[in-house]
């Protein structure tokens, strides 16, 4: 019982490593990004290449995940988003398939179609019993790793200079860019600091979730579950929405294993009738 | 109105037969698998194996021209069955071939039936599927073949108490029925059954309900493809040290994926027709050619291709290059030949395949994990047709 | 009565001349149906392009004229195809036309039931919602293995000939001429409707709701009436599909049904029910042609090309609808004599 309730704690932090950056750039600059698990993807396969391949360590290697995808987002943003900003939904949506359609069929021909592992160090495998709860060790890392990210994110859009401005661009870019706040910066260090995010949540994912060519089309309707849900005005509402969302389809599939993924479906269209600005959003937001 | 009627259809049916006097000269072969989507790993192996036979043995045949023409089906069936139809009515193939999940070659069967075109079935293990078309015909492997072995071993080696996970379509239906059927025959106990879903594979809740079932193995089957996480996430539950073993038909270690599978997986026990390590200088050959072409490892997918290669290259010769179902259905059964996999057959009774099923063991050699064989059980038909 | 101001007037000319069939229209649909003659060897792909066709026209009716955001389309197509093939299946009801209906008003009745989830929140929460829509059927589908078939697909369903009379051939010419009745009549159907009062509020409700409400017209049953008539259409194409392949799989709610059916739309253009017709040309076409180029690799040239379609500006590209656009719209209004 409690392991299933760790295996979802574990199972929504990775959900909102993966989906935070989604989040963000939905919140401030209305842009639906269907691409975003590809920058997920392309940090899996940054990790899988190093520590298979080149014989990185694998700590250094998840990091070097964080930053290649932080770039790759860095040099996307600049080069293609950036146009698309002032479309409408639609375009946005269009242009963003398309581009998860190009990264699948492109990580197809450079990896190949068949799932991949990264070697993972034996002090992360297998599992360790307190208070007579099995734990995997890997999970456990998650949890820590993702549960400071948390804090950590949550410390700067509350505490620094640069959260302030993020938030108020956020809540009014009119205003913010009239105050003399750059918006266009903020926006794209957010968006590469987002696919950072992705990249690493994809690396980290790789051992749990597989990874394969179709990774960006199979998540993108977890993420866009996690978005919806938690609203997109604040750190803690994506955060809670995939702690609810892990647990609920880790402990749905334990206790009805052939309902599957309903659970969560349902919930998040119940969630949407009830609250469609989503679970935690603040009220009269926008 | 009416003449250009006439002109139209005139010109239809002139063109039609344009395009079957070219057909003489070629052997049409329609391969239809999916090179992308969620299956495209399988469809790679048999697409790597069916290049490396063409190019092992030439592209001529019995006076013929034999020509291999690849269409996706996107991992979808309703695109496997128009795709077959385009084949058969555009393109006037003689067979057509692939076929790597059951409800495609399912969906196709009617088709091959009525306009009496050799269906050959190189990867989809479903026992019923032979049944729905008098000119299916299979290289593959049959899952009740496997399943009932491995149950047969399971039986006598101690081990009493076992929970299923199956992936929850007909193949997985297949391997859990005759699994069970047969371990309970044997004196075994089964506590749990369970079906995951075939598009998620997350096992991680499954493989949890099957640990606090406490069993002495968990008898599993995924399709190719899926094997490596099922593996990962039960020795991160470390199913592993509590003792619990896997065994299974050997879609679960996978030959394609089971390098990346970690030294957990040393010791599972799978039934299965084919492994890259099969001792016969024939499967060293086929292997490292087919390494060095494609890249990867060949798995029990590739020799279903290959093998469905050399049936119709020898059915050619047999009919002297007549390409007609009839003819064709016909010189096809019951032949046999010495495959990468060992020694196999084409049952004329069923037209399904008789081959050896050997027990495995995951083991590591030359710092490479293989499915290492240990016991053969010589020319086993389907099961699931000698009742009848 | 006094007389109408010539605003008024104009008005009054331009909605009528909405109703009137401009010449090329003719063109089109003599194109479409001498199709039938002069490419017989194509009917295969020409029956997935009118069943295609009829989806984004179903799609085209509550995105181009009521401006609902939808991802989650194919849970009517689906459900009408699963309620062809079951009917057929079961010898419920075996005329495939009369079937058809039935599979039409099954997914109208969940297009009713489901229209009242669309109506709150912004784009994203719709698309989303209709997203998970599909996706919850989906699971019911595969849930539901006994009726569905499960993940193997409805399988031994046979169709009995159209009308009693027309027996779907293996070449697919029966089922193509059927198809593309279907499509013609549901077409003149919506046609007649989007020209009606009905279809101007609709247009009125799209561009600005707030003003739609506040000049009297009733919003939400309105966008309720639409969404049912898109899900019978939906669940009408689906029904041609299972019919013509007599066949359904879980594939029918995919998401990706959903998405390239946006694509297909966006592609022929939105707002003049043609956009659907013409995207699913180019976009079947366009693919067939890409996967047979290159089996492994097409979904990057179909990726770069909606790339670039959004980045060269959709409405420059789909400008070469223009012309057809303003017949049907603009050009008769202008030229009618005041």
């Amino acid at each position: 019982m409690l392991t299933i309730l760790f295996d979802g704690i574990a199972y929504g932090m990775l959900l909102f490593v993966l989906a935070c950056g989604l989040s963000v750039t939905l919140g401030l600059m209305n842009l639906v990004n269907l691409a975003h698990g590809a920058f997920a993807m392309a940090g899996g396969y940054v990790l899988v290449l190093l520590v298979n391949d080149l014989g990185v360590p694998f700590w250094a290697s998840i990091v070097c995940a964080f930053f290649v995808s932080a770039l790759i987002g860095l040099v996307m943003e600049k080069a293609l988003y950036v146009h698309i900003y002032r479309k409408s939904h639609l375009d946005q949506v269009l242009f963003t398939i398309g581009l998860v359609f190009m990264s699948v069929a492109a990580a197809d021909y450079a990896m190949g179609s068949s799932q991949v592992f990264a070697r993972i160090p034996d002090a992360l495998q297998g599992q360790i019993h307190v208070f007579g709860i099995g734990m995997g060790r890997y999970r456990l890392m998650i949890i820590a790793i993702c549960g400071g990210l948390a804090l950590a994110l949550q410390y700067v859009l509350v505490y620094t200079r640069f959260g302030s401005r993020l938030r108020a661009a956020v809540d009014d870019q009119r205003v913010a860019r009239g105050l003399g706040i750059n918006v266009g910066s903020i926006f794209a260090l957010t968006f590469a600091f987002g696919s950072g995010l992705a990249g690493l949540g994809g690396a980290l994912g790789t051992e749990i979730l597989g990874l394969d060519p179709t990774f960006p089309l199979k998540y993108m309707i977890y993420f866009l579950i996690v978005v919806t849900v938690g609203g997109t005005s604040s750190i803690t509402g994506p955060f809670l929405a995939s702690l609810l969302l892990g647990i609920a389809d880790v402990a749905g599939k334990y206790y009805v294993p052939k309902l599957g993924a309903f659970v969560i479906y349902t919930i998040m269209i119940v969630v949407l009738i009830w609250r469609p600005q989503g679970l935690f959003a603040r009220a009269a937001n926008k | 109105m009416r003449h250009f009627l006439k002109f139209a259809v005139g010109t239809a049916i002139a063109g039609l037969m344009a395009g079957g006097a070219y057909a003489q000269d070629t052997v049409k072969v329609g391969l239809v698998i999916s090179m992308t989507g969620s299956q495209a790993s399988t469809g790679k192996q048999i697409k790597a194996a069916v290049d490396l036979y063409m190019k092992e043995h030439g592209d001529t045949v019995a006076g013929k021209k034999v020509q291999v023409i690849l269409r996706d089906t996107a991992s979808v069936p309703d695109n496997a069955k128009r795709i077959a139809q385009e084949l058969i009515v555009n393109d006037k193939v003689s067979v057509v071939a692939g076929f790597e999940v059951t409800p495609a070659a399912l969906a196709v069967a009617p088709l091959s039936a009525e306009a009496k075109v050799v269906e050959l079935v190189m990867a989809a293990g479903t026992s019923i599927i032979t049944e729905k078309s008098p000119y299916i015909v299979r290289t593959s492997f049959t899952l009740p073949q496997s399943s009932v072995i491995v149950a047969n071993w399971a039986a006598k080696n101690n081990i009493k108490k076992v929970v299923t996970i199956v992936s929850d379509y007909a193949p997985g239906a297949d391997a859990e029925k005759w699994f069970i059927d047969t371990f309970k025959k044997d004196g075994g106990q089964v506590v749990e059954t369970i079906k995951a879903p075939l598009a998620n594979p997350d096992f991680a809740p499954f493989l949890q309900r099957a640990a606090d079932a406490k069993p002495d193995a968990i008898f599993v089957f995924v399709p190719s493809g899926q094997g490596a996480v099922f593996m990962k996430q039960y020795t991160e539950r470390g199913l592993d040290k509590a003792g619990i073993k896997v065994i299974g038909p050997g879609d679960v270690t996978d030959d394609d994926l089971l390098p990346q599978m970690g030294d957990a997986v040393i010791g599972a026990v799978t039934a299965h027709m084919y492994s890259a390590d099969h001792d016969s200088a024939m499967n060293k050959k086929y292997v490292a050619d087919f390494t060095k072409a494609a890249g990867f490892r060949p798995n029990f997918m590739s020799v279903g291709g290959y093998d469905g290669m050399h049936l119709i290259y020898e059915a050619l010769k047999k009919t002297g290059g007549k390409a007609d179902g009839d003819s064709l259905i016909a010189a096809m059964k019951g032949m046999k030949w010495e495959s990468p996999r060992g020694p196999i057959s084409i049952d004329p009774e069923t037209r399904d395949i008789v081959q050896n099923i050997y027990m495995r063991k995951v083991e590591k050699k030359n710092g490479q994990l293989y499915n290492v064989e240990f016991e053969t059980f010589k020319d086993v038909k389907d099961p699931a047709k000698i009742k009848k | 009565m006094t007389e109408p101001t010539p605003t008024a007037k104009l008005a009054t000319q331009g909605i009528l001349a909405r109703a009137r069939w401009h010449p090329l229209e003719f063109v089109f649909w003599i194109v479409a149906f001498g199709s039938i003659w002069f490419a017989p060897n194509k009917h295969l792909i020409l029956t997935e392009i009118a069943w295609l066709a009829l989806f984004a026209l179903s799609l085209d009716l509550i995105l181009g004229y009521a401006g609902i955001l939808s991802l989650g389309h194919a849970a009517f197509f689906g459900v009408g195809s699963y309620a062809a093939a079951l009917l057929a299946k079961h010898g419920i009801v075996t005329e495939p036309v009369l079937a058809l209906f039935c599979a039409g008003l099954v997914a109208a009745v969940l297009g009713f039931a489901t229209s009242f989830l669309m109506l709150r929140g912004a784009d994203l929460t719709r698309l989303m919602v209709s997203l998970g829509v599909a996706l919850v059927l989906r699971e019911l589908a595969n849930q539901f293995g006994w009726l569905t078939g499960g993940a193997d697909g409805l399988q031994g369903v046979t169709m009995e000939p159209i009308l009693g009379l027309f027996r779907f051939d293996m070449f697919g010419h029966n089922g193509y001429v059927y198809c593309l009745v279907v499509l013609f009549v549901l077409f003149l159907a919506a046609r007649r409707l989007m020209a009606s009062p009905f279809g101007l509020s609709l247009l009125a409700i799209k561009g600005n709701p707030l003003r739609a409400r506040a000049i009297g017209i009733g919003v939400d049953m309105r966008l309720v009436a639409i969404y049912t008539i898109g899900g019978f259409y939906a669940g009408v194409a689906g029904g041609l599909l299972a019919q013509t392949t007599a066949f359904s799989s879980l594939d029918v709610f995919s998401f990706d049904r959903s998405a390239d059916l946006l694509l297909v739309l966006i592609i022929g253009g939105t707002g003049y029910l043609y956009g659907g017709i013409i995207g699913a040309v180019i976009f079947k076409i366009m693919q067939d042609y890409l996967a047979l180029w290159s089996p492994q690799y097409w979904p990057f040239w179909i990726g770069l090309v909606l790339v670039v379609m959004v980045l060269v500006g959709r409405d420059r590209m789909t400008r070469w609808s223009e012309p057809l656009r303003a017949l049907v719209n603009r050009l008769d209004w202008r030229r009618t004599p005041s």
